[in-house]
């Protein structure tokens, strides 16, 4: 760890120009990523800001009938919300899936979003990673690589996003809300506020700097039953080898309504339109899934210890389907 | 003082442990050092030192292979807070052995494995160190290096020497060969295991101070008087210089045996700056500086004749090691005893790579080699269409199958009978892959369990004084196993003392040495050192009281003698001690001993996904007297836990180009956690061992370890069809082969 100084902001503004005012200056809530990267020295901001005492702790309903999520909720608080676990269970699951109860209590909700990669390279400063040290190379590409991704993957960067709430939010088609240093604000579907790696894995997001996450904004509850099923190499406290969000709806015995998203296998929480199109109107069985997890994995890469995620995530998603479109007796 | 000292020459007909009138050892007692711990009281390692602490930070190389040619130290010298760069040439390159005092090798430049420390870094903070310490620069030459086992397997050869005896490197009979041709059946598989890291919950850490000439170590390790011999070679100390202090220990099995590098740098860098230094290892050190176990690539075959006989059993084993370290993984220790059959062989070899140095881990051998014998058993007797058990119990020896040696006890063929009654094993569906609950498929297996009992020499001081008070001393650690209790418990029973008037004080080179926690024997044989000094003590007391002792009874505080009935503290006049001792003697020599069980497990795997679920668990264990029932099912439940971890989880990855553990820390080494294990069900049975020591009893601390994987994998067999003999059986592994 390196020095750096320290503010908690009393409110936003505050917060907004302690962040400009200073090169590497980060924002911190719950410090569950932050501070293992900082001890490492993977980070090393100049300048911490401390939003926790910004009072964004709440979840109200919209006007719309969705709700507004505070970027400071605790993951914990979050997936217990009797109208999260009422309308958006696939929401309360895969919170529950992820991390530690310790963990949870102290994540937050933005901070979930914008964790970085468990790759294991990435988490060392002796060795190359192009994420870490633009440039340096990629220690995952020719390494053990069982847990990087198979999706989205650039000759620079293969590392995973690890959140299992992210991907959840992209099924839910979740916004964030953000506000500019300039104090313009503005909202962006996960979609438009991640970014593959590309050539330039170490920008993981769209954020400008010093602009701030003040919420995520869940449209109305969409119909149809909804899952998320997380595959991982022990029973807790793993990070997803591949999960599956799922939401579908039926009409008579056909699909009207279909999202899927899905974590460990992207750089980026995945989610496959053409996937989800491919299967409204369709009756459900199990070629119709395989031609789903066709589309999803069309442009699949495996880099060896990782190929069993391809198959993997076929078969999980074919038995996420089924669930989701069995006819209860 | 007076001294008392027992040799197990002769069978121990009568143990005073069975005389006491209410005892305490064969019960339930809970942890006497329980309160220290959950009230913050019980210091450990890291938290010592005084004001004037400075903080140390090791620097790791980074590559696999090769040598320094130049450390440029003078931009983390420049840094706030930093006090030294030390490059001394004392610091060692790995750790020590497990025992004896050779200092671990130091003073090379060359780089033999990624992460060997190559500097340490002091400052007036642990993160200013921390800080400064990727700030040092190297440049190095790369050389070639071996960093996968699997490429060098022909290179192999025999391990340089046999461990301070205690491994047999290569054993032989019959026709092994001829044998397996003439069999009516054969399995010959190759069973590999990786690297594996020990992750004790606490860290390496040791506070180093000078007092003059005279140098104290506060840390974490087990067997201080270890630490002490080989830091005192590497300084050239007296080893009346050292006292190494570790009066509780978050665990180590086996990583702190020997001397490791925090406890030479601290010791190097407090000399050098006059001041105490702390080093404490972040997470990401210990999995990558101290020690793991051995990967190992064993070949087994077993022929049988149609009756299920055992003809031959042959357990051949590459495991691999750093060049110049004498440590090899003995996977074939169990193999000498397990089974009867008249061909056998039995060998070891050493490939030599380019990893961390590979150290003895809870069940060195068993731990690992049970996974493919145990496994190969199951095979074995899938061919032969017979039970598994029923097999195990046709090869049940008489006497050792090698030597012919008499066993001292073994009860393993009633720990199978009553393990497979308890479990229902009866009715299992004996065909794999035709048990299922919607998406879960549910397996069933087994596997036979023996550990060595070891027998060492130990010491301690036990005395009374004129309150009445007992106390024990001795360099002996509690890692997390018991002893403060046991000893205790051990005390209260031949002095008839309560158990709160009985202090024992452990951890600590001055106090009288005794054989430190590892292979399972710490109990036994500081235990019966304090059974001498005990029963010494009665004699000395009824003396004083005017009566025979053995007449005597001690209860209450009391001797009591017919009509005598005195208080203890009435006949010790300003007190009295005595050192006990013990050394293993003919009994040790001349007969087998080791401890038994069996593993009965369930097992349910995901069809879809492949994600393994251990269901249901029972174990039966006889390992003689068992001192403490609550002590003692912890350390068999902690033992079966590990070996799931083994079976399902655990692998340090290498990175094949540059030996560099990949996943060093807790999120990425995959432990099971409290989701992955169910009810565990631990029986141990009436036993007594009086060829062992004069507790009757034997060693069980990794007792659990061995099998208790192969259970898991052979159930996983049951459950899907698929073996899978690369181990861990990770998800990947298994859902290929499954239809979902």
């Amino acid at each position: 760890m390196i020095a750096f100084d320290y503010l908690r902001a009393a409110d936003r503004d505050q917060a907004l120009s302690a962040a400009q005012s200073r090169d590497g200056a980060r924002f911190i809530a719950g410090g569950t990523n932050l501070l293992d990267l900082m001890k490492l020295q993977v980070e090393a901001p100049r300048r911490l800001v401390d939003i926790g005492a910004l009072d964004l702790r709440q979840i109200e309903r919209t006007d719309e009938g969705g709700l507004r999520i505070g970027a400071l909720v605790s993951n914990a608080d979050l997936a217990a919300h009797p109208l999260v676990r009422a309308r958006y269970p696939v929401l309360s699951r895969a919170i529950l899936a992820g991390a530690s109860a310790q963990l949870r209590n102290k994540a937050t909700t933005a901070g979930n979003l914008l964790q970085r990669t468990r790759c294991y390279f990435f988490y060392d400063p002796a060795v190359p990673c192009n994420k870490r040290t633009p440039g340096s190379g990629c220690s995952a590409i020719g390494g053990f690589n069982r847990i990087m991704a198979v999706l989205g993957t650039s000759e620079q960067c293969i590392a995973s996003h690890p959140s299992d709430m992210a991907v959840a939010m992209r099924v839910l088609d979740a916004r964030v809300e953000t506000v500019l240093p300039s104090g313009e604000r503005r909202a962006l579907s996960l979609d438009e506020l991640y970014r593959l790696p590309g050539d330039t894995p170490q920008i993981e997001t769209h954020l400008q700097p010093g602009e701030l996450i003040t919420a995520v904004l869940l449209p109305s509850p969409p119909t149809g039953r909804q899952t998320y099923r997380k595959v991982r190499d022990r029973a807790s406290y793993a990070f997803a080898l591949v999960s599956v969000a799922g939401i579908v709806s039926m009409e008579q015995d056909r699909i009207s309504g279909a999202a899927l998203a899905f974590g460990g296998v992207g750089t980026m929480p995945w989610r496959d339109r053409a996937a989800e199109d491919l299967l409204v109107g369709q009756q459900p069985s199990r070629a119709l899934f395989d031609q789903a997890a066709d589309t999803v994995l069309a442009a699949a890469i495996g880099h060896g210890e990782n190929d069993f995620k391809i198959p993997l995530l076929r078969r999980t998603l074919a038995a996420v389907l089924g669930k989701l479109t069995e006819t209860v007796a | 003082m007076s001294e008392a000292s027992i040799t197990m020459d002769a069978p121990f007909e009568r143990s005073l442990l069975d005389t006491a009138p209410a005892p305490l050892v064969g019960t339930s007692v809970s942890r006497v050092d329980g309160p220290f711990k959950v009230t913050g009281q019980a210091r450990y390692a890291a938290e010592h030192g005084s004001g004037d602490l400075a903080y140390g930070m090791l620097v790791r190389a980074p590559v696999g292979s090769g040598r320094i040619d130049r450390l440029d130290t003078a931009a983390a010298e420049a840094m706030p807070g930093v006090l030294a760069v030390i490059t001394d040439a004392r610091l060692i390159r790995n750790g020590g052995d497990f025992a004896g005092a050779a200092a671990p090798p130091h003073g090379s430049r060359d780089v033999v494995y990624f992460g060997q420390p190559i500097a340490l870094v002091v400052a007036d903070s642990f993160e200013r160190a921390r800080a400064a310490a990727s700030a040092v620069r190297l440049s190095y030459e790369r050389k070639p290096g071996v960093f996968d086992l699997a490429e060098v397997l022909d290179s192999a050869e025999p391990p340089t020497n046999d461990i301070f005896g205690l491994f047999l490197i290569h054993t032989e009979q019959g026709d092994v060969a001829g044998a397996l041709k003439q069999a009516a059946v054969v399995v010959d598989e190759v069973w590999t295991t990786p690297s594996q890291s020990h992750a004790p919950m606490e860290p390496h850490a040791t506070v180093a101070q000078w007092d003059g000439r005279r140098l104290t170590l506060h840390g974490s390790y087990q067997s201080p008087v270890t630490t002490r011999d080989q830091l005192a070679t590497l300084l050239g100390l007296e080893t009346a210089q050292v006292r190494v202090l570790a009066p509780f220990v978050g665990g180590g099995f086996g990583s702190k045996l020997g001397l490791m590098p925090e406890a030479a740098a601290a010791a190097i860098a407090a000399q050098r700056l006059g001041r105490p230094v702390k080093v404490a290892l972040p997470r990401q050190h210990v999995f990558e500086m101290t020690g793991r176990r051995p990967a190992t690539h064993q070949r087994l075959r077993l022929g049988a004749d149609a009756d299920g006989k055992l003809t031959t059993i042959a357990h051949e084993t590459i495991t691999d090691q750093l060049e110049g370290e004498m440590f090899f993984e003995p996977a074939g220790i169990a193999t000498h005893l397990l089974y009867a059959a008249p061909n056998r062989l039995v060998d070891h070899k050493v490939a030599r790579v380019n990893k961390l140095l590979g150290v003895s881990m809870r069940a060195p051998g068993e731990g690992v080699g049970q996974l493919s014998l145990e496994c190969a058993m199951d095979e074995l007797a899938e061919k032969l269409d017979l039970d598994p058990v029923e097999l195990r119990l046709r090869n049940e020896p008489e006497v050792h199958p090698e030597t012919g040696q008499a066993f001292s006890s073994r009860s393993l063929a009633e720990c199978l009978r009553v393990g497979a009654e308890r479990f229902g094993w009866t009715a299992r569906n004996r065909a794999p892959g035709r048990c299922r609950d919607g998406e879960w498929l549910i397996g069933h297996g087994m596997a036979a369990s023996a550990r060595g009992n070891l027998f060492g020499p130990a010491k301690v001081r036990v005395r009374i004084d004129a309150d009445g008070l007992a106390a024990v001393e001795t360099e002996m650690t509690d890692i997390g196993t018991g002893t403060y209790t046991i000893l205790s418990q051990i005390v209260a029973d031949l002095l008839g003392v309560a158990l709160d008037r009985v202090e024992v004080r452990l951890g600590d080179t001055d106090a009288p040495t005794s054989a430190g926690s590892g292979g399972s024997w710490g109990a036994t044989t500081a235990g019966s050192a304090v059974y001498a000094a005990c029963e010494k003590l009665r004699v000395m007391l009824a003396e004083a009281a005017g009566v025979t002792s053995g007449n005597a009874v001690f209860a209450d505080g009391m001797i009591v003698a017919g009509e005598v009935r005195r208080p203890l503290s009435e006949l010790v006049g300003n007190g009295m001690v005595v050192d006990g001792a013990t050394a293993p003697g003919t009994s040790n020599a001349h007969f087998s001993q080791s401890s038994y069980g069996a593993h009965f497990c369930e097992m349910r795997v995901n069809a879809v996904t492949g994600e393994m679920r251990v269901a249901r668990w029972n174990s039966v264990f006889a390992a003689g007297r068992i001192l403490n029932t609550k002590t003692a099912t912890s350390q068999a439940i902690g033992g079966i836990v590990f070996g799931i971890g083994g079976a399902l989880t655990e692998e340090l990855v290498h990175d094949v180009r540059t030996g560099k553990v990949v996943n060093r820390d807790l999120g990425e080494y995959h432990v099971p956690v409290h989701a992955d294990i169910p009810d565990i069900d631990v029986l141990y049975l009436e036993e007594r061992d009086r060829l062992a020591n004069p507790l009757l009893a034997k060693g069980i601390g990794e007792l659990g370890v061995c099998g208790s994987g192969a259970a898991v994998a052979n159930a996983i067999y049951n459950a899907t069809g698929v073996r899978v003999r690369d181990f861990p059986i990770t998800l990947d592994k298994l859902f290929p082969g499954i239809t979902p």
